[in-house]
């Protein structure tokens, strides 16, 4: 089908996409990187160097927000493998036809939802004159209420529930495409429950593995909304700092230096993840 | 473990229970959230006053309903119309880059791919400041230059507009190609045969057979744009969305005009989610 048509066609098609890649994505990024090595040396001043990120290192509360923001990502993003495997597993194997539809889309129902309401619940949940501190004086096991907002392990069920969908999904899709009678061949052979796990479903299942924890990852590492709300105040979460930056303290060069830093860890990530499992960006992501 | 290999009862019933907890556990949240919308206390959180439909209607403070707060009410609207707005661009671009991606292969597509797929990998905060940052130095360049203003390079709903748009495409372009795909050029070819002019064959015969991805991709894309948060965030002006709005009264302190709000939007997302689940099974 190659005429002029054809190609003024192609031209036509390529304009809206070239127009979106650059102007919203590739410039501004540019931009970012930019203004991030350009230090403030008086009112509309600018010289260029590396010194906002040279203040990154040197400020200890700085790269240790960092650290903690990428520590508690990874954490959550093994957390949510965890306990999500065994539901991915549940729905893809144990489960047929009308059931197994029905649990998926009840796997999907909460993400429909704004990340805020979900968020709000767990408030609910958690706060001192909260649910559970509530249901846990009725049961006795507590005198007077407990407060299980604002600390770590709250950022924690936040993050795990904001992202879980992102692993179960993956998972299900390959597990679904393995054969049980491979599984069933592991038990003739004589294996027991744990080796054929080992041998014959992680590793089948590894391409969902790989590409639900970058997903994971990465939402929990760009995260803002669940460390600020169930953190409290001192979350000490990376996109807080950018936040606090940029709109609070006016600074964009430090804030885009953050910026930068953020999606280097976030993209080396991303990179590594691709590397370990052997696969593209657009197999890993274009299926989801 | 799976059905024809048996296993202990035991263990069978220990991982229906965590299932069942799993369950419990997504549910939870969002049960509460709507309970308490219902309850008549100020705070949202036990113990149980009893049942109100106050925070939805009332006109008393402090029993402002949903209905009759005009802040909310208002950032209802500006969601809408940017969720609009979004939802639009994104289906128009999405299908022309579904086009582009299955019918046509040039030198860089493989590359081009990857770029179009990379908004995915970016956090939503980093999109927002290098969309802020990159059109305000524009606007200050403009503006050093013509001594004009250009407000809407400013953050507002332009930008807000601009930034969803950004990666919100990329789910668009996804799912069309992959409808795309499945589609039999023969179809086309036997329109063209039968005397219809390029454009009329893919105007009556490719869309239409496009049409449920296009329904899902903007629902999808509605709803997207109706959540989103943290590019937002970023790149709001004085109009602010819904999830802003909440998220400075969350910030306050809740009242159960919140849980009022939520209800409706967890509503209205079943209500999209159910059109768009029905709409599919028409078409199939």
């Amino acid at each position: 089908m190659a005429s002029d048509t054809s190609r003024l066609g192609f031209y036509l098609l390529l304009a809206p996409i070239l127009l979106w890649l650059v102007v919203l994505i590739i410039l501004p990024h540019i931009g970012l990187f930019v203004v991030s090595i350009s230090e403030k040396i008086g009112p509309r001043e600018y010289e260029t160097g590396f010194g906002n990120y040279a203040t990154f290192f040197g400020e200890p509360l700085y790269w240790r927000t960092f650290a903690r923001t990428a520590i508690m990502s990874i954490a959550a993003t093994a957390l949510t493998l965890i306990l999500g495997f065994p539901i991915a597993y549940y729905i893809a194997k144990l489960t047929r036809g009308r059931t197994k539809t029905t649990l998926f889309l009840m796997c999907m129902i909460p993400f429909w939802v704004s990340e805020l309401v979900r968020t709000f619940g767990w408030m609910i949940l958690l706060r001192e004159t909260g649910v559970l501190s509530n249901f846990l004086q009725y049961l006795g096991l507590v005198n007077g209420p407990v407060e299980m907002l604002y600390n770590d392990a709250a950022i924690m069920v936040g993050l795990v529930y904001t992202s879980i969908l992102f692993m179960v999904v993956p998972l299900v899709t390959t597990l679904d495409s393995l054969d049980d009678s491979l599984i069933e061949a592991g038990y003739d052979l004589g294996g027991s429950s744990a080796a054929v796990m080992r041998e014959i479903v992680i590793p089948h299942a590894m391409p969902g593995i790989v590409s639900g924890c970058i997903v994971v990852f990465m939402l929990s590492l760009g995260n803002y909304l669940t460390p600020i709300l169930l953190g409290g105040k001192d979350s000490l979460w990376f996109t807080g700092m950018i936040y606090t930056q940029f709109i609070t303290r006016f600074n964009w060069e430090l804030g885009s230096a953050f910026g930068f830093l953020l999606l280097a860890l976030s993209s080396l990530v991303v990179f590594l993840g691709l590397k370990l499992s052997g696969r593209s960006l657009s197999e890993t992501m274009g299926r989801s | 473990m799976i059905p024809t290999v048996p296993q202990p009862a035991f263990a069978k019933w220990c991982y229906r229970a965590y299932v069942v907890m799993f369950f419990i556990f997504l549910a939870l949240p969002l049960t509460v959230v709507c309970v308490f919308a219902f309850n008549n206390s100020v705070f949202p959180a036990l113990p149980w006053k009893g049942f109100t439909l106050a925070w939805f209607f009332g006109t008393e403070a402090p029993f402002i309903g949903v209905f009759n707060e005009r802040a909310i009410l208002r950032s209802i609207g500006t969601s809408a119309f940017v969720a609009l707005w979004v939802s639009g661009l994104a289906v128009i671009v999405g299908t022309c880059n579904a086009f582009l991606f299955v019918r046509h292969d040039f030198r860089g597509k493989a590359l081009l791919y990857m770029l179009m797929l990379l908004p995915l990998i970016i956090p939503g905060v980093i999109l927002g400041i290098s969309i802020l940052v990159f059109f305000s130095s524009v606007a200050n360049a403009l503006e050093d230059t013509t001594g004009l203003w250009f407000d809407g390079l400013r953050p507002g709903l332009i930008l807000v507009i601009l930034g969803q748009f950004s990666f919100i495409t990329t789910f668009a372009t996804l799912v069309i190609s992959a409808r795309l795909q499945k589609f039999d050029p023969s179809l086309e070819e036997a329109a063209l045969n039968l005397g219809a002019s390029k454009w009329g064959a893919i105007w009556q015969i490719t869309l239409p057979f496009l049409l449920p991805a296009i329904v899902a991709s903007a629902v999808v894309s509605l709803l997207m744009s109706f959540e989103n948060f943290n590019t937002t965030l970023m790149l709001v002006g004085s109009d602010a969305p819904l999830t802003i709005t909440m998220f400075d009264k969350l910030k306050q302190g809740s009242t159960p005009v919140l849980n009022a709000v939520s209800v409706l939007l967890i509503m209205i997302s079943a209500a999209l989610g159910f059109f768009s689940l029905l709409f599919q099974k028409m078409k199939r």
